[in-house]
């Protein structure tokens, strides 16, 4: 981050230099590329404007301005899955807001994210540094749990509707404070938004669309039952348009002509038929952007002062990265032993159903392998095995069936195979140099 | 608290003397006299007509009282006392003070006329005598003296001050002296008082034997007839002494004369011969007093600074629902005659005061001086202006000025609030300093014995909680439809509450026959959420309380605790003590202050009402929070009236243990939800004649709810929100017309219908893929539940017919877990992998319905 600023500073004095000129190095162009785009793929930079939901931004906004100017207290709730910009949203309205003086000058906002304020009295903590209440000094807040509770409920209690100011009250993973003990926190905030105390507005954003079963009863009544729901319906084309609105430049870039140059390959990009392809398989598996960003990330990486634009080519392997499997990897790098375990677990695992092995049954099946083979070429002692197993182990590749593993010894101890068969049988396609015999046993038990 | 040991001796409670007279139909004993003795206390006498002190919650300022009448039950058991309270400066409420026009006295007291108190106390809890002086009203006050007589000079019937009627105060007998003190006011009770047996006692005027046996026998014949009146205990004790006083007045007019000159004479010599021999005992307790008052002084603690400081209950005015009153029968007209009769007893007699005779002499008060002055040393507490070495026979330098009790009052009150022993690093210069800057400066400078405290910035002690204001004010409502809005909010507090006549009234006269009769008792109120129950239970409140300032009924105290506001079940105990007088304890000790304020006899005290809202959250392991809040109303002395609510009807079988829910008793109520009639009312009456919906609409929404819960909350909220839709769907939002079947229609469908069917239609393809074969999964296995590594197998097979890549196990996993973190799915915690079983969270209707949609 620092780097960035001191880069961006950097560039900046360059570029008033040479603001006459209007063409730069293609180096910083290209510094400049980066700097653009990484702000948009990792900093979550807001955009302009946000597509496919008005209503809800409308509605937002006319939400929390009635907290701000008329001192009416509200609830609700922001719903939509990982990814589906509910974040986003309440920052663009609150954007929005703050550029009404009316607002800017009265609404004082908290901010709790139910991962950071895990329970309530941190939780209360937290929202009275926020609000800067008269029991905080620097940035500690005195006095225990049930005296901090006291106190923020008389300091809310105290305020009117006309004369305090609105208080805008933003919990982040909402579900997680429905855990808290008794729901202390929900309550009271909901409490305080139905009665003629100081003016607040509940802003709760969560991707659980049960959320309100978690709610108890008397908890639940005291919530508005305002949802607002984001659910993009967002279709291919749309989806197109915005990678490439994504990856464009802006048109106050210092360098016009590679303004122009960069924008025509990106939509060249977006039309080849290979990209199309990516992009659908993306697109069918989800409709989220930060998988899109990252995948443009990736391709971004490639970009240099060599190679200016981005190819089809560099998508295609972005792609392929973004969407190798993990597990399937890690079977690359085991070795010939650790492999035929890996098979013989297998095929017990053919044979007896999915039920949990041990070691002894993976190296009788082994055994059975070895005797139809005339070579001894894998001959291996039993530590050497069961060194191998417990390297699998340590890999996550088998686990434990039962947690209550202490008593047994470590040979009789029940495992599970925590890989597909399809994962087994592409590493082996992929295995450098893999034993013929080996496919052959992978495919059938008695080959 | 911390004299608490010191003050705190045994007493033993004895009367003196045979009984007097026998009330056949209360079935007392009367005696006239009471003798206190103990270990370290000096023997003391009590009669009728002396004034007390009683012991109450707060050991510096004990209630003050004349004992009226001295008695004891049929059984023997219990020793008590008809008093006449007087009030203290420190009880009246500091807004009411101001109606006095002067800074009061600080031995100031007030003789009470109001009829909140229980006149009757118990015996035990008197602590000693007082001597109690009556000054006109324009008189000056002599300068105040530590152990001083305590002055009268106004009456107090809890809302106005009145001149005391000099009448009024001398009702009873002529007041016998300071136990101590051997002086001669006539009084039946007088030969009773250790000193009259004094050898030249016989000079004294004391009552005749017969007349007092003919005022005994009358009282019984009295009282049989004031029995049959209705009003037996008092009015047969004005009685009494109507006819005790006007025999003695008819014997007194031959021996007055020489009365006042023995009186006189008795002034003149100060030890004079005839109690010489009471000397010695007699200055003992004069010591012992001083040193208690002393104490007293000291002491005045933060609690008398807050009960100063304690706002004064107001009422508030909203007040629609006349409630049918209970007609309070012999009450009012009852007391209202035996004032009178006293007052015609009070003129009929014409006993001097003497409040001469009560003088403390200068060589007793010089030993009292030196030893008091002594104990302030070893105690080293105060931070006294004067130098305390200096000559204690001047008796100016004991009298504490006003800033030393201000700032003792600082120092304890300090000390309460931090809740540590501080030792105070006295030096002599820092002893001259009386300022509040400068205290504030020493206090931070002291250091801590046993926790450390760390330099640097201090917990705000006295932090006062608020928001910061706005900078700009609200906008007012523009339009009919933002007018609507804001009445329609929950939180508008409505004229009336509708619909609820009946809990009302069920609970209001209740509630209020406690407070007249003054006893206590325990009501349950049930009803699921947004019924009324806890608006219901404010409107009652705000109602008594408007009665209250009436005067229809006595006053009372309200506390509300809500078990969802507190951390902690025995935070209970912290906050309604907290609301009942101001003091900050920890939950211990504050269920030991309220335990003996709720049992404790002989407290003048006005009945609360304590609400606790959300019962079921006070529930421990052992239940003693419950216990004790439905215990203590059945205490004797208690007059505490607790209402409590939950939202379960059967909560008192299902969670109490038996002997919690036997106290809480019968009285329950149970709030049923509204119906669809009801919750249109609600909204007609909320909205008050602005013209903002149309007939049908206001019946669908109520039909609607009543149908689903019956909330009222969730009624208001609906159709807020389909003002806002009828406002954005207008074009121009001044035109907007009314809200209609359409509007509430929209804003039904955002409330009540579920997401997971619009999620299911907006998930991407694979995602709905995956549910596909979930579903598939789950006919075959003829289970609802399936490992992730089945489901992927039907999941690669739909991709296949689809024609669709099939995805790898890493993309099927993320398909998964997004569909998890959505709720759509249930899923096992993620570190079990492929192994991971799933479940549907919808039903598979719903799911196939949303497919087959698209």
């Amino acid at each position: 981050m620092y780097l960035y600023v001191l880069q961006f500073s950097f560039l900046r004095i360059m570029s008033k230099r040479k603001a006459k000129e209007a063409h730069l190095p293609i180096g910083e162009c290209i510094d400049q590329v980066h700097l653009i785009l990484r702000k948009r793929f990792c900093h979550q930079q807001l955009p302009d404007k946000l597509e496919g939901v008005e209503a809800q931004h409308k509605h937002l906004v006319e939400l929390l301005k009635r907290t701000a100017v008329h001192g009416e207290s509200n609830s609700v709730l922001i719903v939509g899955p990982r990814g589906a910009g509910k974040t986003t949203l309440l920052r663009s309205v609150l954007r929005e807001l703050s550029e009404v003086t009316e607002v800017q000058k009265n609404l004082l906002q908290v901010h709790l994210n139910g991962l950071l304020q895990t329970d309530d009295r941190i939780a209360l903590k937290e929202i009275t540094r926020q609000l800067h209440l008269e029991n905080v000094v620097g940035d500690r807040v005195f006095g225990s749990f049930a005296e901090n509770l006291a106190f923020l409920l008389d300091a809310l209690k105290k305020g009117d509707r006309s004369s305090s100011r609105p208080v805008l009250f933003v919990l982040d993973e909402f579900d997680l404070f429905a855990h808290h003990k008794n729901q202390t926190l929900l309550y009271n905030l909901f409490d305080v938004s139905q009665s003629a105390q100081a003016p607040i507005a509940v802003v709760g954003l969560t991707c659980r669309l049960d959320v309100l079963e978690l709610l108890e009863k008397r908890v639940k009544s005291r919530f508005s039952h305002r949802q607002i729901h984001l659910l993009s319906s967002l279709t291919f084309p749309q989806y197109v348009a915005r990678v490439q609105t994504q990856l464009s430049l802006p048109d106050d870039f210092p360098d016009g002509k590679f303004v122009r140059e960069w924008n025509a390959a990106v939509a060249t990009l977006c039309e080849d038929k290979s990209v199309e392809d990516v992009l659908r398989r993306h697109f069918n598996s989800s409709k989220d952007f930060r998988s899109l960003h990252m995948l443009l990330m990736l391709c971004l990486s490639r970009v240099s002062v060599a190679k200016p634009v981005i190819t089809p080519a560099d998508l295609l392997d972005a792609s392929r990265s973004c969407l190798a499997d993990a597990q399937a990897n890690m079977l690359h790098g085991l070795s010939i032993l650790e492999l035929c375990l890996i098979i013989a677990m297998k095929h017990l695992n053919d044979v007896y159903e999915g039920e949990p092995f041990n070691l002894q049954m993976v190296h009788n099946e082994f055994k059975k392998f070895l005797q139809r083979k005339s070579n001894s070429m894998y001959n291996f002692e039993q530590p050497v095995i069961m060194k191998a197993f417990e390297h699998l182990q340590q890999l996550e590749l088998i686990q434990p069936a039962d947690s209550s593993s202490a008593k047994t010894q470590r040979e009789y101890q029940l495992m599970r195979l925590m890989l597909d068969h399809s994962q087994i049988m592409e590493a082996l396609q992929k295995y450098p140099q893999c034993p013929t015999d080996l496919k052959q046993w992978a495919t059938s038990a008695f080959a | 608290m911390k004299y608490l040991t010191r003050l705190r001796v045994r007493r033993t409670y004895e009367w003196r003397g045979e009984a007097v007279g026998f009330n056949r139909k209360l079935k007392t004993l009367e005696f006239r006299s009471l003798a206190i003795g103990g270990e370290g206390v000096p023997q003391t006498a009590v009669s009728s007509g002396q004034h007390i002190l009683i012991e109450g919650e707060d050991h510096d300022n004990p209630f003050v009282a004349r004992v009226e009448r001295l008695f004891e039950d049929e059984s023997g058991r219990q020793k008590k006392a008809t008093v006449q309270w007087f009030v203290r400066v420190s009880e009246v409420p500091p807004s009411k003070l101001k109606l006095l026009g002067r800074e009061p006295h600080p031995q100031e007291i007030f003789f009470y006329d109001g009829r909140s108190c229980d006149d009757e106390v118990d015996v035990e809890s008197i602590l000693r005598p007082v001597e109690v002086r009556h000054l006109d009203a324009d008189a000056p006050f002599p300068a105040p003296e530590d152990g001083g007589p305590l002055y009268v000079k106004f009456c107090w019937d809890s809302r106005t001050f009145r001149p005391l009627d000099p009448s009024l105060f001398e009702s009873a007998p002529p007041r016998p002296p300071q136990p101590s003190l051997p002086l001669g006011a006539p009084g039946p009770a007088h030969a009773a008082t250790p000193t009259s047996r004094g050898p030249g006692r016989r000079a004294l005027p004391t009552p005749d034997p017969a007349v007092l046996r003919r005022a005994a026998s009358g009282d019984v014949h009295l009282s049989r007839t004031a029995a049959s009146a209705g009003k037996p205990a008092e009015s047969a004790h004005s009685l009494t002494k109507l006819s005790v006083s006007k025999s003695l007045s008819a014997r007194r007019t031959g021996t007055q004369l020489g009365v006042r000159k023995k009186l006189q004479l008795c002034d003149a010599a100060p030890t004079g011969s005839q109690d010489g021999p009471n000397v010695p005992s007699g200055a003992e307790p004069m010591v012992a007093l001083t040193d208690d008052v002393l104490d007293q002084l000291l002491e005045s603690t933060g609690s008398l600074a807050r009960r100063l400081a304690s706002p004064p209950r107001t009422a508030s005015l909203a007040h629609s629902l006349t409630p049918l009153r209970r007609t309070d029968g012999g009450r009012g007209p009852g007391s209202s005659s035996r004032t009178s009769t006293s007052r015609a007893q009070e003129a009929s007699q014409d006993s001097p005061t003497d409040p001469v005779g009560a003088a403390p002499r200068s060589s007793k008060r010089r030993s009292a001086l030196k030893v008091s002055s002594r104990i302030r040393q070893q105690l080293n507490l105060l931070d006294v202006r004067e130098d305390l070495s200096s000559d204690p026979d001047e008796e100016d330098e004991f009298v504490p000025s006003k800033k030393e009790l201000q700032s003792s009052e600082e120092e304890e009150e300090e000390e309460d609030d931090e809740g540590v022993v501080v030792k105070k690093n006295r030096s002599s210069s820092s002893a001259g300093s009386g300022s509040p800057s400068s205290k504030r400066n020493r206090s931070s400078a002291r250091t801590p014995r046993k926790t450390p405290r760390k330099v640097g910035p201090r917990t705000p002690r006295h932090a006062t909680p608020s928001i910061p204001n706005r900078a700009q004010p609200t906008r007012r409502p523009a339009n009919v439809l933002e007018e609507a809005r804001t009445r329609l909010h929950v939180s508008s507090v409505p004229e009336s509450l509708p619909c609820r006549e009946q809990e009302f009234q069920d609970i209001y006269s209740f509630v209020e026959s406690k407070i007249l009769d003054g006893t206590g008792g325990c009501m349950y109120i049930s009803g699921v959420p947004g019924t009324g129950k806890t608006a219901t239970v404010h409107e009652v409140m705000r109602c008594l309380q408007h009665a209250a300032a009436a005067d229809e009924i006595p006053a009372f105290l309200f506390v509300e605790i809500n078990g969802m506001k507190m951390t902690d079940p025995h935070q209970a105990y912290v906050q309604i003590l907290q609301k009942l007088t101001g003091q900050k304890a920890t939950a211990d000790h504050a269920a030991a202050l309220l335990e003996k304020r709720f049992s404790s006899p002989a407290l003048r005290k006005e009945t609360t009402v304590l609400l606790v809202d959300e019962l079921d959250l006070l529930w421990t392991r052992k239940q003693n929070v419950m216990y004790n809040l439905f215990d203590w109303p059945t205490r004797r002395h208690a007059r505490l009236v607790v209402l409590t609510i939950a939202n379960t009807m059967d909560l008192p079988e299902r969670i109490m243990i038996n002997r919690v829910a036997s106290r809480l008793g019968l009285t329950r109520m149970s709030f049923q939800p509204y119906t669809f009639k009801q919750l249109q009312q609600i909204i007609t009456s909320r909205l008050n004649k602005v013209k903002a919906f149309e007939e049908d609409a206001l019946q669908l929404v109520s039909r609607k709810v009543a149908a689903l819960s019956g909330d009222a909350r969730r009624c208001l909220d609906i159709c807020r929100r389909a003002t806002e839709i009828c406002e954005h769907s207008a074009a121009d939002p001044s035109a907007a017309g009314l809200v209609g079947m359409v509007h509430v229609m929209e804003a039904l469908n955002e409330m009540f219908s579920s997401a997971y069917i619009t999620a299911i239609k907006c998930a991407s393809t694979q995602e709905q893929l995956f549910l596909r074969a979930v579903i598939a999964e789950f006919r075959r296995l003829g289970l609802e539940e399936a490992t992730f590594q089945q489901v992927l197998v039907q999941h690669q097979a739909l991709c296949r017919v689809e024609g669709l890549q099939p995805v790898s196990v890493s993309e099927g996993l993320a398909v998964c877990r997004r569909l998890g973190a959505c709720r759509l799915l249930l899923l096992e915690p993620s570190r079990l992998g492929v192994l991971q079983r799933i479940r549907l969270n919808v039903s598979q209707d719903d799911v196939l319905f949303a497919l087959k949609a698209d």
